[in-house]
């Protein structure tokens, strides 16, 4: 396996320059340079609001700085409230290049375009020379999450997934699964497994915090078309979700934007702190999968029932359908059939083996479906985090 | 697996969940019991392992899922018409924020 080696020592699977709006007037002038420049390494994301927020610059920081990503160009309006300065010196901190185009300073929107189309050149130059280094499966950090769930989500796709991660773990990969408010029910036995006791009363306190965010919200994390797929309640889908963890210990409890370091498995607490104040803790799947690349996740295990279709920008998102009927129906969309399980023609075991050995090849160049099929969903929204406590991290293996 | 249209994912269960559609008045025998369909069962539904009462837990992957808000037969589909959850609760397109379905 070969990654692209960054300035600060980080190895990528993908070598992209992003174009970001920093706030959606500046949207169109961004996607503008990407539908120009034409190439599929160069990709756009952004934040959309004028008011600063500090969950949406640290993300932006922590999806710029990537290890997938090896250059940046803002696309600022120019009297929006995104600290644009702060996050050009993080981007040019970590060694990356960065470029900042400022639309009110660069003649309008023609003008900009024109710039940033040469800049995104300039920039592509540059990933050119990145350094193909060998890399190790123990380098990879990779995220799951379950979207469009129904009642066989937690029999084939999850479990499946849980046993690449217990793989990958052996081999002292960094795995991180998430949304608490979707482990309501499971807090007891995620509890038990934490390294320390410590760490163990952290988990059961985020998912309190989940369950009171969530009731005030007056929804939990629970769509129709969950229902319309056979999951009845909040604790069933959790449990379900759950056996994406695998089997190993969880080894911290970290919020998006936090980068884990040590090898092993991570908890990731989704929900704000605080009174409940932005709404929906996260919006929608995209939202989620955004703050896993934040945290550095390299790929995303997405395992689905109902048949989601998103991929992502910046790290490649592999989909492991779970309801064989769902699969027959979208399998141009589909990377893993984890149907075969339900069907009785294979085990969680080989699908499991099956999705570790996906997982190596998209990290070695292979493009998943939702990349082949151009899928770059992206969002961010407004939210409040405190920092994580020193029990969320014990440095015990 | 029970049989190519029910699995039951844990022996202290009392559902089985569907994993090969079974349409209304087709029957299937689980754990020789032979078992009519009083409606139909699509991929990834429940239908009751035994006769469950209302109040009782509702154990799926050998664990709590919610509880029983009336009476279930056995074989009698469960969802959100007879359990509900015992934390939070589920909302279907028709929902209001707040309003319990």
């Amino acid at each position: 396996m070969k990654g692209y080696l960054r300035a600060d020592g980080r190895k990528g699977i993908r070598n992209i320059i992003l174009v970001t709006y920093l706030v959606e007037c500046a949207h169109h002038v961004a996607r503008a340079i990407v539908n120009e420049s034409d190439n599929s390494n160069v990709q756009l994301i952004g934040f959309p609001g004028c008011y600063p927020n500090e969950y949406s610059l640290k993300i932006m920081e922590g999806l710029c700085t990537h290890p997938n990503v090896a250059g940046v160009l803002n696309i600022s309006l120019g009297c929006e409230g995104f600290n644009r300065e702060q996050l050009a010196n993080t981007i040019s901190a970590s060694g990356r290049s960065v470029d900042t185009l400022v639309i009110q300073k660069s003649g309008g929107t023609r003008k900009t375009i024109a710039a940033g189309v040469s800049s995104v050149k300039e920039l592509l130059l540059t990933a050119e020379k990145a350094e193909l280094v060998p890399m190790d499966i123990s380098e990879l950090m990779v995220g799951t999450i379950c979207g469009g769930s129904d009642g066989t989500s937690g029999i084939g796709a999850n479990p499946a997934v849980g046993h690449c991660f217990d793989r990958l773990i052996e081999q002292d990969a960094i795995c991180i699964f998430e949304e608490t408010g979707e482990l309501i029910g499971c807090e007891q036995i995620m509890a038990e497994r934490a390294i320390t006791p410590e760490l163990g009363e952290e988990i059961m306190k985020s998912v309190e915090k989940a369950e009171q965010y969530y009731t005030k919200m007056g929804y939990g994390s629970f769509a129709p078309g969950n229902a319309e797929g056979g999951l009845t309640t909040q604790e069933e889908k959790s449990m379900g979700a759950y056996a994406k963890s695998g089997s190993s210990k969880i080894h911290g409890l970290i919020k998006p934007g936090d980068i884990p370091t040590q090898g092993g498995l991570y908890l990731m607490d989704v929900v704000p702190d605080g009174e409940p104040m932005f709404g929906f803790p996260n919006i929608v799947d995209s939202a989620e999968i955004v703050e896993m690349i934040a945290s550095g996740c390299h790929l995303t295990l997405f395992t689905t029932g109902r048949g989601s279709v998103v991929g992502s920008a910046i790290s490649p998102v592999i989909k492991v359908c779970a309801n064989p009927e769902t699969y027959d129906n979208l399998a141009d969309d589909m990377d893993i059939n984890a149907g075969m399980v339900i069907k009785g023609e294979a085990t969680v075991a080989q699908v499991g083996d099956e999705i570790y050995d996906l997982v190596s090849q998209v990290a070695n160049g292979k493009q998943s479906k939702s990349e082949e099929l151009g899928h770059q969903e992206f969002v961010i929204t407004y939210k409040k985090f405190e920092g994580i406590g020193p029990a969320c991290l014990p440095t015990v293996r | 697996m029970i049989n190519k249209h029910f699995v039951l994912l844990n022996k202290a269960d009392n559902v089985f969940v569907c994993c090969k559609q079974l349409l209304s008045g087709c029957s299937t025998t689980l754990e020789s019991v032979d078992i009519s369909m009083t409606t139909d069962i699509t991929v990834g539904h429940k239908i009751a392992r035994n006769p469950i009462v209302k109040g009782d837990k509702i154990i799926k992957y050998g664990v709590s899922i919610g509880s029983a808000i009336a009476d279930i037969a056995l074989g009698e589909h469960i969802h959100m018409h007879n359990m509900k959850s015992d934390y939070i609760a589920s909302h279907t397109r028709q929902s209001k924020a707040g309003e319990a379905k």
